[in-house]
């Protein structure tokens, strides 16, 4: 009899979170919003799933601050619905969500400490303050001035003011931006254990290595627009074909303009595209091309992100 | 409504104000020097209120009790004698408002020059004139007042107080919210359970709660120098500075309800600081000057809240005296409350 309890128990825990876990935490339905005559976002929908790190990407100017900032209930949209839980969003919403910013500032002079202590004390149900120390590495500064903190040292200490809460809900404007690399590893870490907690995330960012590590969804924004959704590995597999193939400019003795290939050009190396490797390289062997410091890569999400929205620089 | 809320950013704003060390002086040093500054300037009774040029200079005649000027001139304490060697040279400094009046010492008719664009001119030559009125028969007659008169300081202080307040208000309030707007520290605060209404409130007493701190203890300070004559209740006193801080703070959450521009709100502040302090007779009496002036003032809540303070220090007046003007600082501090809680914006 135990045993069938236990297994009862294990079904309905599948079935709960196979069926329950997935349902939506956000939906943006026809989202718009008009800035000035400026459409910044135009007719955007997508769901976000409980429990998923959902990613908005795209060149600067795309849409991806001004939706996220919508969602969050910072700025009002124009035309368009955000459901909360299924409902449109109410007073307790922002007891539920915790945000990071991209750009912001904190009160004047004051602590790391007294500044936890000022937003610990605007919520109902905060977290521990050891906890949240601990967990977003404060402890070392606990006593520093704001002002007197690096970037990676403020980047964190923002994210333990999203995390003050408790939030169901996280979202994360370009966490990483102006970190060095190894505070990035530092706060993708954080963001991980956020996600085994079985918090949702929405975040944007600029950094696809930090979209492929991060994100289970991703939808790719452009001109107001999303142009592309789904999970890494499915954007990539639906836009992008096959290998890249890396060789040193030294490595073709021919003028580059006249390559039967895809090709990019990226700080001295070259980037050919190609959907069979083998034909790939049977064709530069004919072409005489050195390929003793060759490197293949497969395609990665940004191979899909500069596929999709093109190389044309944007401001 | 949460009073947790609002005593966490009562507590932030204060942190900030007693931390910023240069702000923090500056703001009990400012009027400290104001009232000593003005108090030696103006206080003495020696005061020289006009000029009077004289020629030739001594080393050139007799002495100048020997001249032919009148004895009751000379001795005039209101009158600054000022020596020229010549005619010429007094002219040229009576042309460019030098001085008030020239007069030629030697001269048996009492010749004397006036610039009659001058209004201290006029009046520099009546006294002139009057001078060669005989004293034993007065063509009019004398009263002088009774009981303590009041010292220039004393009814200074509440001036200076008030002007105090009105920059730190306006300033403190209104161009700090815009800054935090600017910079990105109410958009983070928006994101989080705390309201507008709680927000303004706590803003406003912290900031009331600093401009009282700096009231008692400039107070205190000068108070040791001068020793204030207060003729009404102390209690009322507090009780108009605080309610007209209020409504200063007030007027200051208007102005910072909107807008990103630290430049445009220094000079909207600037724009009303400024003929605020004028008009409410920080400086000066407005006796004299015309209706519609006096009139323009009363709009202005520094004007009330001066009127009360001086009825009750200098005068001695109890709360029925100033009762019109508590309830007009009263009644605008509702409606700037109310306008600013309206329109507040956390983001533009």
């Amino acid at each position: 009899m135990p045993g069938d309890f236990l297994l009862s128990q294990t079904i309905s825990n599948w079935i709960f979170s196979v069926f329950l876990m997935q349902e939506p935490i956000v939906e943006v339905i026809h989202l718009k919003k008009v800035f000035h005559n400026i459409e910044a976002v135009q007719d955007v929908s997508f769901t976000v799933p409980t429990g998923i790190c959902f990613g908005l990407l795209g060149p600067n100017g795309a849409g991806k601050t001004t939706t996220m900032e919508v969602i969050e209930d910072i700025i009002p949209q124009t035309a368009g619905q955000i459901l909360y839980k299924g409902k449109p969003r109410t007073e307790s919403f922002r007891e539920e969500i915790g945000i990071q910013f991209q750009r912001t500032s904190l009160l004047n002079f004051m602590s790391v400490k007294e500044t936890l202590v000022s937003f610990y004390n605007l919520f109902h149900h905060p977290e521990d303050m050891d906890e949240l120390i601990n967990r977003c590495d404060l402890s070392s500064i606990i006593n520093r001035q704001n002002t007197t903190l690096s970037g990676g040292q403020q980047q964190r200490l923002m994210l333990a003011l999203a995390l003050i809460n408790r939030p169901d809900l996280v979202f994360l404007d370009e966490p990483s931006t102006g970190l060095d690399p190894q505070s990035r590893r530092n706060l993708w870490e954080i963001v991980e254990g956020i996600k085994r907690e079985g918090k949702t995330i929405i975040m944007t960012t600029h950094s696809m290595e930090e979209a492929e590590f991060l994100c289970d969804e991703i939808a790719i924004m452009d001109g107001g627009r999303i142009i592309a959704n789904g999970s890494p590995k499915s954007l990539i597999s639906t836009h992008c074909h096959g290998s890249t193939i890396l060789l040193p400019r030294h490595a073709f003795s021919m003028d580059i303009q006249d390559l039967p290939f895809t090709w990019r050009m990226r700080d001295d190396m070259i980037e050919i595209d190609t959907d069979n490797i083998h034909q790939g390289l049977t064709r530069m062997l004919e072409l005489q091309i050195e390929l003793s410091e060759m490197l293949v890569r497969s395609a990665n999400l940004e191979d899909v992100f500069l596929r999709l929205t093109g190389k044309q620089l944007r401001d | 409504m949460s009073f947790k809320r609002i005593w966490a950013m009562f507590v932030a704003r204060n942190y900030e104000f007693f931390r910023d060390k240069a702000a923090f002086g500056w703001n009990f040093a400012f009027p400290f020097l104001i009232i000593i500054g003005f108090s030696v300037m103006f206080g003495h009774q020696d005061l020289k209120k006009f000029k009077i040029g004289v020629f030739p200079a001594d080393d050139q005649a007799q002495a100048f009790s020997q001249s032919v000027v009148p004895a009751s001139l000379q001795d005039n304490k209101q009158l600054d004698f000022i020596p020229f060697p010549n005619r010429q040279e007094g002219e040229d400094k009576l042309r460019h408002y030098k001085i008030d009046l020239l007069l030629d010492r030697n001269s048996a008719t009492h010749a004397y020059w006036v610039n009659t664009a001058s209004p201290n001119g006029y009046l520099a030559e009546q006294i002139f004139l009057a001078s060669f009125l005989p004293k034993d028969r007065p063509v009019a007659s004398k009263q002088e007042i009774r009981g303590e008169q009041i010292r220039y300081v004393d009814w200074f202080f509440p001036g200076v107080m008030a002007m105090n307040m009105m920059f730190s208000a306006l300033w403190g309030v209104g161009f700090v919210v815009v800054r935090y707007r600017k910079n990105g520290t109410l958009k983070r605060l928006k994101a989080t359970p705390l309201t507008a209404f709680e927000y303004l409130s706590a803003q406003m007493l912290s900031r009331i709660f600093l401009l009282m701190f700096t009231l008692c203890v400039v107070w205190f300070g000068s108070n040791l120098l001068f020793h204030f004559q207060i003729h009404g209740s102390y209690l009322l006193v507090f009780f108009l500075f605080f309610l007209g801080g209020l409504n200063l703070c007030g007027m200051g959450l208007v102005l910072a309800a909107r807008g990103t521009s630290e430049e445009f709100t220094s000079g909207v502040l600037n724009m009303i600081s400024w003929p605020m302090m004028f008009l409410s007779e920080v400086w000066f009496s407005l006796d004299g000057a015309p209706q519609w002036v006096r009139t323009s003032a009363e709009i202005f809540p520094l004007s009330h809240l001066l009127k009360a303070v001086r009825k009750v220090m200098n005068d001695g007046a109890g709360f029925a005296a100033v009762q019109n003007d508590v309830a007009f600082l009263a009644a605008s501090t509702v409606v700037f409350l109310l306008i600013a809680a309206a329109i507040f914006s956390w983001n533009e």
